[in-house]
């Protein structure tokens, strides 16, 4: 799926200071009958942002006008459960563009990154920073380096480095996407297969 | 030579090209698909121009969204029906084996598949969904994908995916009475959480997991994916080779001697190392019961709801929350709490093995009144040994009714739906806040856990009935 180039991203962020929040939370599953990739932003943690009778529940980040923002600051063991990929489109589709959490669960994170979405990994301490960062002062700049794997707290200056494999971190620069480039593998495939 | 792990030797057989500083690429031997994760990969394959390179190696059936009842009729929810629509047409367009609605072959994916025999041993399988990991159970590398990914086999029947590491997991010893293959699966969860395996694939293995039958096994391998894990697999042995012989696709004749030879090559040499090792003793293990939001949140049926104390900062946050979202208290004893449904079924408890259990324990008895309780075969095949069984009458006597297969409560997609801040004792994989339906409250257990909870109404140890 084709998605913008990455390079480097200067930004507030939205926290949402919760452990093991997992992809039923950020997209439920009655919203997954859509036929096309469209539209999945308006549910993006569905039952947190609105109550029943579809009110925005007034104390949830997403819904508090003093935060906003392409990063999305999420407590340990994020993106937890189901493979549904639906996660990280309506992740992309509202807006955000890095997820800044102490752990990832394993598929979201490879989700997140087939769909232009960057997953940044730090220290549970630095994680405590960030939030604390965005406590004192809610606009509060942030900037992901992902050429040289660096996020950044404008305010105090302090970074952490961060990993990513070097073939995603190409893919992602240049918004480029596996499946092209396991066509062009035909061959070797074919041969594989005797 | 160097020592190998199960896990090795069949990724290792599967690597079609290592890529620098990236992912190996890794050919997928069969690929299951459903109405939910695959109408957009349709889409993706059509506007690059490329064609399904093995459809022969795909097998589709719809399952999450499909209604449990008079499935003869039209589907009545528009969405889902053009979903289930949707994915009939592509595997038409494309040349796949469609098992619809209705028809022998139809059923939860990770159900028909091992039903059918094509899941074997030594097999790389995904699905986008995450518990493909239920086929692991065959001694098979089997994992849960995204859409992307799915879109990546039906482009070059190929994958890219990191190496993850290895985690042995031992239960030793002999079961106690009324612990089962999904109280192991809680029991190892609640120790080493939700996210313990986290980047690793894991073998399970030792005394107790040998005495499994091979629904067991499915039933474990099946939540292997809730402890973070990509997988979970056991080697394949006499158990398994006695499951697939003779299945519709398992090979037969000749064919059948020479791959069954393979397959007893797949186990862990004994010196190959893994980089992260459990070991359990089975007699600590008592029919477990979840009492919060994940299902790393569950103990002993015997025990109290934990207390907080120890947790600080957002894990107590954390816990909190979960625990106000259930309606419990801090000490609470779980035994005697009310309960309002009983669902069972699903991909991890709905196989002729659980609705045995089940119909022998509610033999004789009588549905609680203030239950209202879901059965659920997981597939056509399931429903059909049901009724030969005799367990329909078994159950009717008791006030139980037989529905048609499909997901149906375990994510709610349908609408077999738990009405909000009411409770379900629940045989599925995931207690998460509104999983079985908005406000909904799950407490995960094994079908013998939910029958003794059907009849009484409230949470029971069924050891009290055994
Ligand atoms: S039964 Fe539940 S876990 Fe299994 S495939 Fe269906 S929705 Fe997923």
């Amino acid at each position: 799926m084709a998605y913008d180039k990455f390079t480097t991203l200067t930004s507030s962020a939205v926290p949402l200071p919760i452990e093991n929040i997992d992809t039923d939370q950020i997209i439920p599953a009655r919203f997954l009958k859509a036929v096309e990739r469209k539209g999945f932003g308006d549910n993006l943690f569905r039952d947190w942002r609105y109550d029943k009778s579809n009110q925005p529940i007034a104390d949830f980040p997403l819904n508090q006008a003093k935060y906003s923002g392409e990063i999305l600051v999420g407590g340990k063991n994020f993106g937890s459960g189901s493979s549904r990929e639906h996660a990280a489109w309506a992740i992309y589709d509202y807006g955000f563009r890095v997820v800044v959490s102490s752990f990832f669960a394993d598929i979201f994170q490879g989700n997140a990154l087939n769909n232009g979405i960057l997953p940044v990994v730090v220290s549970p301490e630095f994680l405590e920073k960030i939030f604390a960062a965005i406590g004192a002062d809610n606009n509060a700049q942030f900037e992901v380096d992902l050429q040289n794997q660096k996020f950044t707290i404008k305010a105090t200056g302090e970074s952490a480095d961060f990993t990513i494999n070097p073939y995603k971190k190409h893919c992602l620069t240049h918004g480029l996407d596996d499946i092209d480039y396991l066509i062009s593998m035909k061959e070797e495939i074919a041969a594989f297969e005797k | 030579m160097e020592a190998k792990t199960l896990f090795d030797k069949i990724w290792d057989s599967h690597v079609v090209k290592e890529v620098e500083g990236g992912p190996s690429v890794i050919y997928i031997d069969r690929h299951f698909i459903h109405e939910v994760t695959s109408p957009v990969a349709f889409l993706g394959l059509e506007k690059r121009g490329a064609k399904v390179l093995r459809p022969e190696k795909t097998v589709a059936t719809p399952d999450h969204n499909v209604p449990t009842i008079d499935q003869h009729l039209s589907i009545k929810d528009e969405l889902s029906r053009n979903q289930v629509e949707m994915l009939k047409k592509n595997c038409a367009k494309h040349g796949i084996v469609y098992h619809g609605l209705g028809t022998e072959g139809h059923g939860v994916v990770h159900i028909i598949g091992p039903e059918m025999g094509i899941t074997q041993p030594g097999m790389t399988i995904v699905c986008g969904d995450s518990h493909t990991s239920t086929h692991g159970a065959f001694g098979a590398i089997a994992f849960g994908i995204g859409t992307s990914e799915v879109e990546m086999v039906l482009a070059s029947q190929c994958i890219m995916q990191p190496k993850p590491k290895k985690m042995l997991i031992s239960v030793n010893g002999k079961l106690n009475k009324g612990v089962t293959a999904k109280d192991i699966a809680l029991y190892v969860i609640a120790q080493i959480s939700t996210s313990g395996g986290t980047g690793h694939f894991v073998e399970f293995a030792g005394s107790a997991i040998e005495s499994l039958t091979m629904e067991g096994r499915m039933t474990l391998c099946n939540m292997s994916i809730e402890c973070g894990a990509r997988g979970g697999m056991i080697a394949p042995d006499q158990t398994t080779f006695d499951y697939v012989k003779g299945r519709e696709f398992a090979p037969k004749g000749e064919a059948w001697d020479k791959t069954l030879a393979y397959w007893k090559t797949l186990k862990s040499d004994a010196d190959a190392v893994f980089d992260t090792v459990y070991e359990f003793d089975a007699a600590n293990i008592e029919p477990m019961i979840t009492f919060g939001t994940n299902p790393g949140m569950g103990i002993g049926i015997s025990k109290n709801v934990p207390t907080s104390a120890g947790l600080i900062g957002n894990d107590k946050l954390t816990y909190e929350k979960s625990l106000k979202y259930m309606g419990y208290t801090e000490g609470d004893k779980m035994v005697g709490k009310q309960i309002d449904y009983v669902f069972v079924g699903s991909c991890t408890n709905g196989r002729i093995e659980d609705f045995r259990a089940f119909a022998q324990f509610v033999k004789g008895k009588k549905k609680a009144d203030n239950v209202t309780a879901w059965i659920v075969p997981g597939s056509r095949a399931v429903e059909k040994q049901i009724i030969a069984e005799g367990l329909v009458e078994i159950l009717n006597e008791a006030g139980f009714e037989l529905r048609q297969p499909g997901c149906s409560a375990c994510l709610a997609m349908n609408d077999d739906k738990i009405p909000e801040g009411k409770y379900s004792v629940s045989t599925s994989n995931r207690n998460f806040e509104g999983r079985q339906g908005p406000g909904a409250r799950t407490l995960l257990a094994s079908p013998l856990t939910a029958a003794a909870a059907a009849v009484t109404g409230k949470i029971t140890d069924p050891r009290e009935f055994l």
